[in-house]
């Protein structure tokens, strides 16, 4: 009898490990998300119906009153300018070179590993690092880049003043560090394409870059979005490059390159008004949602082929 | 593609591999020059002899051994944090069955594509409340965990481990937390490997919440390069050599897990 009981009691213990070990095993990371990722993220809305000061704390509920404030602040329609214009000038370029790359990576290279290992090299230095090389490239005076188009004979460009200018540089930055590993995403996708589809296109008479176009382009669509969404995501919150692009740290003189991310923290914690950056926190959140919706939607469209949630997220969280 | 590839995609690949390469040696070019040379008409276009010296100087401006274990600190213990957590929470999705795991798993991809950087003013509120704000601890406690960490973590174990593996070692008498231990762990290595490393990159190379919570005097290397350059007068010998001394870190570990990153990169593209 003493051993039937004991029996049932591990069998009992045993149960009831199969059925809470899975709950305990996901426990922590559900905890501690929600507190530190999803938790501030709501309570954003919270502060940002209310009067809070970065040293007073917080004030009265004011309702909308701080997103009024945000749209009548001509400088919140400039940062949302410079985020949408530096965006479009980093993600397009980016994107077609990306493919290019990829392109030419897809071959039986010599040394293959290394090719790969060199096209990542701008990835390891940080952006920070990354935007006080660029604000020295194109420095107005002294930089590199209007050495070279002097020596071609153009004009130095104020790249610290022209609001146009000013956008190429940030952007440049974005492209510089984030096209190869792109490119060894689309890579990945690229060596998934079935070789027998080339030989076919080739039967066919299609050239190298025919087949690229018919063949590769519509085969890898899918990872294709996948890139343009998570760019989309990591490129509309840009901070680290505007900010460190000259010693001030706040956009230009004009806010030429002022970026939405750059205005909030500047509303937040120069102007020290907490509960206007977070009506401003909550309408770049907004804006972001609606358009990953946008591009999930067209994606799924698009796709047939099995989904590719993910790739970029490896190393793209904050920039 | 044809597959065998001739000159001209080597010609260009070749050209692309130089532009990438390209602005880390004009750092380290500028980087080791005298600012008196920097500030010329015509900028150098080969090393000079002065990199010890800046980097002298970069050590005398700023506290950069201490930024350098700040980095190190807040990196290695969110890497580490990340992998076992999200091992963990990864093993249970893809492994084992319970009530909810469909639904917590779609909220997990779900938050994927949140972008929770938006997050920061609460974020600040709250290391303010518990006094955590100028310490470590305020830039370690937010990443540790990621939920790509998850998602990545139950992408790989789903395949790497057979059930019947599980099964057998049940019926061999062990309990849950041993199996994950002796089951689960070993076959998480590879993936796990390069979680971490991409973890300790994306901590070591952030920027904007350190910026915030730490003050000058307790600086990641990030925020050290920063004020490197924040007087009124930028002194790019001394700029450059520091985001040259920045990047050597990252340089040594991409050298030696080089081929790592290049395969967890194309393995998180195609396992998706």
């Amino acid at each position: 009898m003493p051993s039937t009981t004991q029996l049932t009691w591990r069998q009992r213990l045993s149960r009831w490990d199969v059925r809470v070990s899975p709950y305990l095993y996901v426990a922590p990371f559900f905890v501690l998300f929600l507190l530190v990722g999803m938790f501030p993220l709501l309570y954003t809305g919270w502060v940002s119906v209310h009067d809070w000061s970065l040293l007073g704390g917080k004030g009265d509920f004011v309702g909308v009153d701080n997103y009024t404030k945000v749209f009548g602040d001509q400088y919140f329609w400039v940062a949302l300018r410079n985020t949408v214009s530096i965006f479009l000038l980093s993600s397009v370029p980016q994107v077609l070179l990306a493919l290019v790359v990829a392109g030419l990576l897809d071959n039986e290279l010599r040394g293959k590993v290394l090719w790969r290992m060199s096209v990542l090299v701008p990835f390891v230095v940080a952006p920070a690092a990354v935007a006080l090389i660029f604000g020295n490239l194109f420095g107005d005076k002294y930089g590199l880049v209007n050495a070279v188009l002097g020596v071609v004979g153009i004009d130095p460009v104020r790249w610290h003043v022209d609001t146009l200018a000013s956008h190429v540089a940030i952007a440049s930055m974005v492209n510089w560090r984030w096209t190869g590993y792109n490119a060894l995403i689309l890579l990945a996708s690229m060596q998934a394409v079935p070789r027998d589809l080339y030989e076919s296109a080739a039967l066919d008479g299609a050239g190298r870059v025919r087949q690229f176009l018919s063949v590769t382009i519509p085969m890898i669509r899918p990872t294709l979005i996948f890139v343009v969404i998570t760019s989309t995501i990591g490129g509309l919150q840009i901070f680290t490059e505007p900010r460190l692009f000259d010693n001030v740290g706040l956009g230009g003189s004009d806010r030429q390159w002022q970026t939405v991310t750059l205005y909030l923290w500047e509303l937040g914690w120069r102007i020290r008004d907490l509960g206007t950056a977070s009506a401003v926190a909550w309408l770049l959140f907004g804006f972001i949602t609606a358009f990953a919706l946008l591009n999930l939607v067209l994606g799924r469209r698009l796709s047939h082929l099995h989904g590719h949630a993910h790739g970029r997220g490896l190393g793209r969280r904050r920039r | 593609m044809t597959r065998r590839p001739g000159f001209l995609v080597y010609g260009l690949l070749t050209a692309f591999v130089l532009g990438s390469a390209m602005p880390l040696w004009w750092s380290f070019v500028i980087g080791s020059h005298t600012k008196e040379i920097v500030n010329r008409d015509t900028p150098p276009l080969v090393p000079g002899g002065h990199f010890l010296s800046n980097a002298a100087r970069v050590f005398d401006t700023v506290d950069f051994w201490k930024a350098l274990s700040n980095s190190l600190i807040v990196s290695t213990v969110c890497a580490a944090s990340v992998v076992f957590f999200c091992t963990l929470a990864g093993y249970a999705f893809a492994k084992l069955r319970f009530r909810g795991s469909t639904p917590l798993m779609v909220f997990v991809v779900a938050t994927l594509a949140v972008p929770t950087q938006l997050g920061v003013i609460p974020l600040f509120i709250l290391m303010a409340d518990l006094g955590w704000t100028g310490t470590l601890a305020a830039v370690i406690v937010p990443t540790l965990v990621t939920a790509f960490g998850v998602f990545f973590m139950r992408q790989y174990l789903v395949d790497a481990i057979p059930d019947e593996l599980i099964e057998a070692a049940r019926v061999d008498g062990c309990s849950m937390i041993r199996v994950f231990w002796n089951v689960a762990v070993p076959a998480a290595r590879p993936a796990a490997a390069i979680l971490g490393l991409f973890t300790f990159m994306t901590v070591w190379t952030d920027f904007f919440w350190p910026m915030i919570a730490l003050p000058a005097s307790n600086p990641t290397v990030q925020i050290a390069l920063q004020q490197l350059q924040s007087g009124y007068y930028v002194d790019y010998a001394l700029v450059l050599c520091g985001a040259v001394l920045s990047t050597i870190p990252l340089l040594v570990l991409f050298v030696l897990t080089g081929r790592q990153l290049v395969a967890g990169i194309m393995q998180g593209a195609v396992k998706g």
